[in-house]
């Protein structure tokens, strides 16, 4: 008898079990953030989303400030990000090949660096650059260069190596005829690529922005150094802020009792905020594919 | 097929020779007219350079790097491998059909509606009678009038090949190039898209790249045979395939090469 008429069941069996795990893992993220944040939501119920206070004193908590500064760093990561992305991974794919290879490399490179080193690099290069700028423009700069746009832009640095990434792939596997036809009908280089390249690859080019939105909700480090951890909802692009993960990051070493119950309530939202992306991008997909033809 | 009158030449080849990546030479110094409102065939064994000769008409080539021309091609006596060129409106004037079918990621209509927006300041009236009339130009309005939302992409073969056929002619080309246009189409599908070039031939300049030898003697009038990247012979197209003056012409046409 061959090893595979009794190991193939057992080997079956195995990836079974590894897959269910997984699936497993995630419900028990959620039901362990959900358990211990449960002091937080009794005391604090719905209001918890909407309040502004972060008062160990008073024991008073909010998560607004939070949300919105990861709401927001995020989608200046993003703003920034898209674009440089899109033309950089344009620009790589039709370079001559050892200027491709090289620069391709380059911005892979990008990802390889630990956050803690942008963290670092954004502290003592990048905020004082900031504060430098603002103070020459005259600028009002009450945080020194420390902030939202700071914090978009380390942000929009971190992810970018991701999308750009994600979109070279889908210019390389876009059918040159395809793209000969757009220059057939009398596209330009950009034409081409907004009107043909875009529409065609569109699954992995949201794919690519939502592993950079994904990375950049739950970024950590990198933002604790320059967002400036102030815990108020940022109504500037020059105001200091918290995120999600910064406010996390900076406070559960001394939070015990309800503000540790907080805390945890703050992790179930970045959870289900995560979450929910992934949901919303499976669905437009879904939505669009009979429009784009997909059989 | 009828020869009252000589016919104007349209495009006219001159000395052209073509050079990919690397310096590897193509074509050599090859002279061909194409007349106007004619079909003139291209035709030759795999890697003769017919599809290269066909592709220097639109510079679709400049595309990819490395690749150029030498010589002449003159589109109504105008030199378009001049550098100052300018290429986007040599293509609304020089239309391309490719191997496989290519329509763009969009409906139907935009398919079409694409590169009108493109050329032309058009109202949308404008556009959806323009529209119209290119897909019942290319034979496909009666087969997609009700479906023009969908997808290019969900249409058959045959029809996203005569849908690509309706993008070219949309914006009024002077020349259509054809690189072997049924070459990934079922046969019935091919010969609805040869009744539907011969139907063309009324308007446009067609110059068609097969390798299907049958194919060029029903819808050509004048046949070009490249080998090694050299024009052997060209001449109408019945007289290339009864009484073919080249030797090398000869023995392609009956099979013994290719």
């Amino acid at each position: 008898m061959r090893a595979s008429a009794w190991s193939d069941p057992v080997f079956r069996w195995l990836c079974m079990i590894c897959a269910m795990l997984c699936g497993l893992l995630m419900v028990a993220f959620f039901v362990q953030l959900a358990f211990a944040s449960g002091e937080a939501w009794s005391e604090f119920g719905l209001g918890f989303f909407v309040s502004t206070e972060w008062d160990p004193v008073r024991d008073l908590y909010g998560a607004l400030p939070s949300i919105a500064g990861t709401v927001f760093t995020t989608l200046i990561a993003l703003a920034i990000a898209l674009p440089l992305a899109f033309v950089s991974a344009l620009f790589i794919v039709d370079a001559p090949p050892w200027l491709s290879r090289l620069l391709g490399q380059a911005v892979d490179l990008l990802a390889a660096i630990p956050s803690i080193i942008y963290g670092m690099w954004g502290l003592f290069v990048l905020v004082p650059l900031m504060d430098r700028l603002w103070i020459a423009l005259g600028v009002d700069n009450e945080y020194g260069g420390l902030g939202l746009l700071t914090s978009g832009l380390i942000l929009s640095l971190m992810i970018l190596p991701y999308i750009c990434a994600v979109m070279r792939d889908v210019f390389r596997m876009t059918p040159p005829m395809l793209r000969e036809s757009a220059f057939g009908v009398g596209c330009t280089r950009w034409e081409t690529a907004r009107d043909i390249l875009m529409r065609y690859g569109i699954r992995g080019l949201l794919g690519g922005i939502f592993i950079g939105l994904g990375r950049a909700l739950g970024e950590t480090m990198a933002v604790l150094f320059v967002a400036g951890n102030i815990m108020k909802v940022p109504l500037g692009f020059l105001d200091g802020c918290t995120t999600i993960a910064a406010t996390l990051a900076n406070n559960f070493a001394e939070a015990d009792g309800i503000q540790r119950s907080a805390l945890f309530a703050l992790g179930l939202i970045l959870l289900v905020m995560a979450f929910a992306i992934q949901v919303l991008a499976q669905y437009y997909l879904r939505m669009t594919s009979a429009k784009r033809g997909e059989k | 097929m009828d020869t009252q009158q000589e016919p104007k030449t349209k495009i006219r080849a001159r000395k052209l020779s073509f050079f990919y990546e690397g310096g590897h030479q193509a074509l050599f110094e090859n002279d061909l007219d194409i007349p106007e409102r004619q079909i003139t065939a291209v035709i030759g064994p795999s890697g003769c350079g017919k599809s290269t000769h066909l592709r220097t008409y639109n510079r679709i080539y400049s595309l990819h790097r490395g690749q150029r021309a030498e010589g002449e091609v003159l589109l109504d006596g105008q030199n378009i491998l001049d550098p100052k060129t300018d290429l986007l409106a040599l293509r609304r004037r020089v239309g391309m059909i490719f191997q496989k079918p290519t329509p763009f990621p969009m409906s139907v209509f935009d398919n079409v509606a694409y590169p009108l927006r493109l050329h032309f300041k058009l109202s949308r009236k404008e556009i959806e009678e323009r529209v119209e009339a290119a897909l019942q130009g290319a034979s496909l309005w009666d087969e997609v009038k009700d479906q023009l939302r969908k997808s290019g992409l969900a249409l058959s073969g045959g029809q996203q090949q005569r849908l690509c056929i309706a993008r070219a002619i949309a914006a009024e080309p002077d020349v259509l190039l054809m690189d072997e246009p049924t070459s990934a189409i079922d046969p019935v599908a091919t010969l609805k898209i040869e009744d539907l070039v011969l139907r063309l031939r009324e308007r446009f300049t067609i110059v068609i790249v097969t390798h299907n030898m049958q194919q060029a003697a029903r819808i050509s009038d004048r046949t070009a045979f490249f080998y090694k990247g050299r024009i052997i012979e060209v001449g109408p197209t019945q007289q290339l395939f009864t009484a073919p003056k080249e030797k090398k012409t000869e023995e392609y046409i009956t099979g013994r090469f290719g």
